[in-house]
């Protein structure tokens, strides 16, 4: 089993509808069933980002997100699966339900 | 070239494949296939000529590449106990599609959706075509580092993404062989007519591969009427590369060929493979429709012999498939054959085409035959400042000069 981001991608501030809502909670629940799930969950919108950098010891910070885009990642699910494939398969649900562009990536297990 | 060299080029040519196949589902890593696979046959070159050819070239060459493969696994478990694991997993896990064969597993694999249309194109030369990467970056005029990058980056997001490499089950067959079937299409297309004006116009060692490759893939599939349909296809439109380029180096269109000059074997196995298809009653899909009509074509003495109704019905059957602009452009061709080019050019006008030279030519083509000469001369124009095909040019600064003087 491998595990994969999906992120939902949107260029609108608009949160999910009552519909679309409905909607990802009938993925979320067919996730659950069928042993894919991992966890998910919604991003705050990127004007409540900051950056830090501690990389100096003491953290900068900075308001905002690290990169402005016209698109950004307003949500996102980590899922379970034999293969990409099947991720495929997954992602497009996602997408679907959500009814947003989703991005795949796999996480690296080594 | 010795005895010896040639049964070692025909090995190259036969196993290849099956080599690479068999050991990245022995080893589920497309690297070490590709590299044991090298080391196999680099090892042949050194001792076939002095032990004598083994009574079979494939087995001795899978044999002695997964033997090169654990002695490397070996040594790397001594070091990272994890290659052992990867190594048990690959069999087990592997629910097993409606065809099985390894090298079909490695041309979905290869031609998998989640990569670029170009990478597919480039892993599949080399893992399935068994050509080298200085021999793809060739083809395509690509830097060599180049192309070796584009494949590395490829076989990476495979084993990062665990693509996985079986033939796709059943629902999603259908979609995957029309994937796999473009990408050799492209093959041989960017072989027949190379879009590029620094190529040669026409290459027939990509056009022989992508034959060779689909071959390999109808044999693997012997059921599937569009990989035989494509295929046909293809040995159709071989058979008349030599006609389509003049000595002076110009596209010659099909109402000029030599007929003669056309390859009378391949046009033959494309009738066979046609007919066999038709005699299924199975409904054509794209590329043997496609087939079809280059069956009628070829089966015609010269041009106006041409079957065109029976042309145009075919069109028509394809544009139900595929309404696009680009088949009601080729329909059109034919129509002006069976009802004159005034009514081809009313079925061609507004057709949203207008960065496509064929549409242009085409125009240009009617327009000259309707005696519109001043109209006629600014599409041959269109055409040429799209054109990228150099034969293609040629022909059409010839046509557009034959117009009459302004």
């Amino acid at each position: 089993m491998a595990q994969y981001l999906i992120s939902v991608l949107t260029d609108s501030p608009n949160l999910a509808s009552v519909e679309e809502a409905a909607a990802i909670d009938v993925f979320n629940e067919h996730l659950q069933a069928r042993g894919h799930w991992v966890f998910a969950g919604g991003l705050g919108s990127p004007d409540t980002a900051t950056v830090i950098d501690g990389r100096d010891g003491e953290a900068v910070l900075t308001d905002g997100p690290f990169v402005e885009t016209k698109e950004y990642v307003a949500g996102f699910w980590i899922i379970e699966a034999p293969d990409l494939d099947v991720a495929l398969q997954l992602a497009t649900q996602g997408s679907t339900h959500c009814n947003r562009r989703v991005e795949l990536r796999p996480i690296l297990s080594e | 070239m010795t005895d010896v060299d040639a049964v070692i080029v025909r090995a190259h040519h036969e196993e290849w494949a099956r080599v690479v196949a068999s050991l990245a589902r022995r080893f589920g890593d497309l690297d070490v296939a590709e590299e044991m696979a090298g080391e196999a046959f680099a090892i042949a070159v050194e001792r076939w000529p002095v032990d004598g050819v083994p009574p079979n070239p494939g087995a001795w060459l899978t044999t002695t590449a997964n033997r090169k493969a654990i002695d490397r696994f070996r040594r790397e478990a001594k070091r990272k106990e994890k290659h052992k694991e990867a190594m048990m997993l690959s069999d087990v896990l592997e629910p097993v599609g409606p065809i099985d064969d390894d090298r079909l597993r490695l041309v979905f694999t290869c031609c998998h959706p989640a990569l670029a249309m170009e990478a597919r194109v480039a892993l599949t030369l080399r893992m399935v075509g068994g050509l080298t990467v200085s021999e793809i970056a060739r083809a395509f005029l690509v830097q060599e580092a180049a192309m070796g990058q584009r494949i590395t980056r490829a076989k990476a997001k495979i084993k990062a993404t665990k693509i996985p490499y079986r033939v796709p089950s059943g629902e999603d067959l259908p979609t995957r062989v029309t994937g796999a079937l473009a990408v050799l299409y492209l093959i041989f297309n960017e072989g027949y007519l190379a879009s590029d004006p620094a190529k040669e116009p026409v290459r027939s060692d990509l056009t022989a591969e992508a034959i060779r490759l689909t071959r390999l893939v109808c044999d693997l599939m012997p059921a599937d009427g569009e990989v035989a349909g494509l295929l046909a296809l293809m040995l159709l439109t071989e058979a008349r590369r030599t006609a389509r380029v003049s000595e002076s180096g110009e596209l010659v269109t099909l109402d000029e060929q030599d007929r003669g000059a056309w390859d009378g074997t391949l046009i033959a196995e494309g009738h066979a493979l046609v007919r066999a298809r038709l005699a299924s009653g199975q409904v054509p899909g794209r590329y043997q429709i496609l087939a079809a009509i280059n069956a009628v074509h070829t089966d015609a003495g010269d041009l106006r012999e041409t079957d065109w109704p029976q042309i145009v019905a075919l069109y028509d059957q394809l544009a139900r498939l595929d309404p696009s602009p680009i088949v009601r452009l080729n329909r059109a061709i034919a129509v002006a054959e069976l009802d004159g080019p005034q009514v081809a050019l009313a079925e061609i006008e507004g057709l949203p085409l207008e960065g496509y030279h064929s549409f242009h030519a085409t125009r240009a083509h009617l327009l000259r035959r309707l005696g519109r000469d001043e109209e006629s001369r600014a599409a041959y124009d269109r055409a040429l400042g799209l054109a990228g095909n150099t034969a293609e040019a040629a022909s059409l600064i010839r046509r557009r000069d034959q117009l009459g003087g302004r």
